[in-house]
């Protein structure tokens, strides 16, 4: 056990003690109180744990805490300060791009990575950022709609 | 207590009194209590929207109780597309008299007549203007703790300002921002939990290293036993975690029934024992002199598959036991739940709060019983239990693996002059109480558990049918012999998936249809026009070959089009599917165009939503889902091996509901299932040249029939 890891989420400094291979899932929900990201599968084949580490869309439900030091980690509650929505959760509103809603923190995650390196993806580039994350209640359609909306808002601001 | 007019809604039967549904208690909102509950489709929403518009408030002054046993109406499962229909069928009568009892009471007050009255938002207007007084300033003078009478007359379609308006969802902004499931709600001093499966029915555990996995889990833990349930509890959640997965790993397990491996295939299908059935109309008509189409069709067990593993939450309190779940059914809950734990119902809350997609009989009701396992022997602990994937896999219910098999006589013009159905299936309900069993997985494997139940039946064909819904065609059939073969005793646990029996049904009849069609020469959608009277059914039809340009589009080579029609449960929305596909070593979906007949809409963009994702959901099933067995267990438990439908292999999907505001409303959330799928199948048989009968239609099976070409 070592004296544990400082790490950055959503843009506050957090220090994590314990066990070096608890998963960040874990921590985020039980230990930080950040309970948007969700667990689907614990084994990366669902993203429903989707957070980003660096910047980087990731997995958090087998990522092991000592692989985080020094990391910034953004979740779905750091899309956008409290009370407000990012762009790209409005859109998902205003496409009502959901059912059930399990999977879209996680694939929100995977969007905003997206638009930040490409803000007007095709409909075949969301589909390929997106397919990582899986959807039952069969909302993908809607779901890319919000994504290419987002991104029109977004581009559109000066 | 007055007699009811019988042809009040059941729910509205069940619970008669005009206040147990809606309420003013609190000043400028309107508590809407209902026993339905969200499990991913919207209703809440739309049930809002059916109060609203009769009470004539803002659907923003809506508070809904829903699926709570103390204070919610008693209204079975939310489940078979009923929702609207009924709990909303009841809704409307309630807040229609509601609305004309507080008319009443100010027109007797201000001594004028009630049609000189309105009510905007709430606020009560005479001849236009404010009277100064509200729902919630006269509440204290109506009294609602009467019967409804059914007397007053609801709003007609034409007048309706929120009902058949798109709604945002009410619940969606939370779950765009953060925590808003049942999985989110534990206290930081919660009891963490995982339970141990057996791997197959009847398994008796026959050892299990307790200290091994004592080590595995890292931390502390306790390990709370009753016969063949074991259950790991904790402060630390990573822990249970640990330990659950070292326990599967370990435990040896004898006796009960393993699957084989070939369960769910068509062959295994067939050679169970069954207890058979025969219903007939018409009379039969011989084969000598005329021409016999048959051919038979499969889909093996599938998962529900819901993103999100089950979870519940139970306290033992004070001698009182409160449960917090996703069921769909919470007051049945609680009743078997009171049941197998041995203690009085009256002293057991059950609390619906929402999970992930529901798509039929889950693992839901079997969490809330496994956390009130555990709350029942740790006291003054909220419990956590949290369901694994691979326990979602191979322990949840599944849907019925089915074998459909057709046969039809043709009259001369090629037009079947008698029609057998013939299926095989495992039943499609054992929800708590049915069959008069608990259904509760944890309670079965408990040391003094119930015996299973003898007869096993499925849902009665009034009721919709599990295995034989949908199996009788829409279609003119003068002669309709259907018979059933039901398995009453399968190594799996099966039980209610979206659609039932349907999906396949629906899939067998509709491929039968395209090669009935061929036999006689002629296009399919013409085949079928040529077999409907039913006006609305034409409609669905005619739209949908419309929409995919049908009878303009020619078959080239490795694309083509197919079609499906159906109207769920004969008695359900009608819904009607062109889909396009290309097909090479596999099949790629381009396009799908649905047509819709669910009379009056409540919420357009909902009811959209719900029939593309019963698309996407049946295309998935149709082309990839199958449930695999080795070594008595189920094989396919990780995502990894029960692959669905991924977001690149999502078609663009067009929808159009008929114009029906003045028919009633026809529940639509399993309306697109069974004709996606016949769709698909058909447009792959176009493509191939040769028809692929047994689902999915995987790249082997392609593959496959492709050599048998050459």
């Amino acid at each position: 056990m070592s004296d544990g890891y400082d790490l950055i989420v959503n843009g506050r400094c957090v220090h994590v003690q314990g066990d070096a291979t608890k998963p960040l899932l874990s921590v985020l929900r039980n230990e930080l109180g950040l309970r948007g990201s969700r667990f689907g599968c614990g084994t990366e084949q669902c993203g429903a744990c989707m957070v980003l580490i660096d910047g980087e869309p990731s997995f958090s439900c087998a990522r092991a805490i000592e692989s985080l030091a020094g990391k910034s980690v953004t979740t779905v509650e750091g899309l956008a300060p409290s009370g407000s929505l990012s762009p790209l959760q409005q859109a998902f509103l205003d496409e009502q791009a959901g059912q059930c809603g399990y999977c879209l923190s996680g694939i929100l995650i995977s969007a905003a990575a997206l638009l930040a390196r490409n803000p007007q993806p095709s409909r075949s580039e969301i589909a390929a950022a997106l397919d990582r994350h899986l959807c039952r209640c069969g909302v993908h359609n809607r779901i890319m709609r919000a994504v290419a909306r987002a991104g029109a808002l977004m581009g559109a601001r000066p | 207590m007055t007699t009811l007019p019988k042809s009040l809604p059941n729910s509205l039967l069940d619970n008669p009194l005009l206040g147990t549904w809606i309420g003013f208690e609190d000043a400028g909102c309107v508590r809407l209590a209902t026993g339905k509950v969200e499990i991913g489709q919207g209703v809440l929403t739309a049930l809002a929207q059916i109060a609203a518009e009769e009470l004539d408030v803002a659907p923003t002054r809506l508070r809904i109780v829903s699926g709570e046993t103390p204070t919610s109406p008693r209204e079975g499962f939310t489940s078979g597309s009923n929702s609207i229909a009924i709990s909303g069928g009841s809704i409307r009568l309630v807040c229609a008299e509601v609305r004309m009892l507080f008319l009443r009471y100010v027109a007797d007050r201000l001594a004028c007549p009630v049609g000189a009255l309105a009510i905007e938002d709430g606020r009560f207007l005479r001849a236009g203007r404010h009277i100064g007084q509200d729902y919630w300033s006269i509440a204290g003078e109506v009294d609602l703790a009467r019967p409804a009478a059914g007397d007053a007359t609801p709003k007609p379609p034409s007048n309706y300002r929120i009902v058949g308006q798109s709604l945002p969802r009410l619940d969606l902004a939370d779950k765009v921002t953060g925590a808003a499931f049942i999985h989110d709600l534990a206290p930081d001093d919660v009891l963490h939990a995982r339970v141990l499966r057996r791997p197959w029915p009847g398994a008796k555990l026959a050892d299990f290293d307790e200290a091994a996995v004592r080590r595995a889990a890292g931390a502390p833990i306790n390990i709370v036993r009753d016969g063949d349930l074991v259950a790991f509890t904790s402060d630390d959640e990573l822990a249970v975690m640990r330990a659950a997965q070292s326990a599967r790993g370990l435990a040896v397990w004898t006796g009960g029934a393993e699957p084989p491996s070939n369960a769910g295939e068509p062959n295994w299908i067939r050679g169970q024992r069954t207890r058979d059935r025969i219903v007939e109309t018409g009379a039969a008509v011989g084969a000598a002199g005329n021409r016999v189409v048959e051919a038979s069709f499969s889909r093996p067990f599938l998962a529900y598959g819901s993103i999100g593993p089950s979870c519940a939450l139970a306290e033992h309190k004070d001698g009182a036991l409160t449960v917090w779940t996703h069921s769909q059914g919470v007051f049945e809950l609680r009743k078997w739940l009171a049941h197998a734990l041995g203690i009085d119902p009256a002293h057991v809350t059950v609390l619906h709060r929402q999970g992930a997609g529901c798509y039929g009989h889950n693992s839901a009701d079997d969490a809330a019983f496994d956390a009130a396992f555990v709350a029942m022997r740790t006291p003054n602990r909220t419990v956590r239990v949290q369901w694994t994937r691979e326990d979602e896999f191979s322990a949840a219910p599944m849907g019925s693996a089915m074998v459909v098999g057709l046969r039809a006589v043709l009259d001369a013009n090629s037009r079947p002059a008698d029609w057998t159905i013939e299926i095989w299936s495992p039943v499609h309900a054992q929800r708590p109480g049915m069959n008069g069993s608990a259904n509760l997985l944890g309670a079965e494997a408990l040391l003094d558990a119930a015996a299973p139940p003898v007869d096993i039946n499925d849902v009665a064909d009034d009721a919709g049918g599990g295995a034989t819904r949908n199996a009788q065609a829409l279609y003119d059939l003068p002669r309709h012999k259907l018979v059933h073969h039901l398995l009453p005793h399968v190594p799996v646990r099966t039980s209610s998936l979206r659609g039932l029996g349907a999906f396949a049904n629906v899939f067998a009849i509709e491929s039968f249809m395209d090669e009935l069609a061929e036999t006689a020469g002629e296009d399919p959608v013409a085949y079928r026009l040529s077999l409907m009277s039913d006006p609305r059914g034409r409609r669905v039809i005619e739209t949908a070959a419309e929409m995919g340009d049908w009878f303009g589009t020619t078959a080239r080579d490795g694309r083509a089009r197919g079609f499906g029609f159906a109207r769920y449960k004969n008695r359900a929305a009608y819904a009607a599917v062109v889909a396009e596909v290309e097909v090479d070593e596999q099949v790629r979906l381009v396009r799908v165009w649905a047509a819709v007949d669910a009379g009056l809409v409540i919420n357009p963009d909902g009811a959209a939503n719900q029939i593309e994702g019963g698309i996407i959901q049946a295309a998935s099933w149709t082309l990839k889902e199958g449930v695999r067995f080795a070594d008595g267990r189920v094989a396919s438990d990780t995502w990894g091996s029960y692959p669905i439908l991924h977001f690149s292999e999502v078609p663009e999907i067009d929808i159009r509901f008929i114009e029906a505001r003045h028919q009633p409303t026809l529940g639509l959330g399993e309306a697109s299932l069974g004709p996606t799928a016949a769709a698909i199948g058909n447009a792959v048989a176009r493509t191939l040249g040769r028809r692929i009968r047994a689902l999915p239609l995987t790249r082997e099976r392609i593959m496959a029939t492709l050599l048998a070409e050459h």
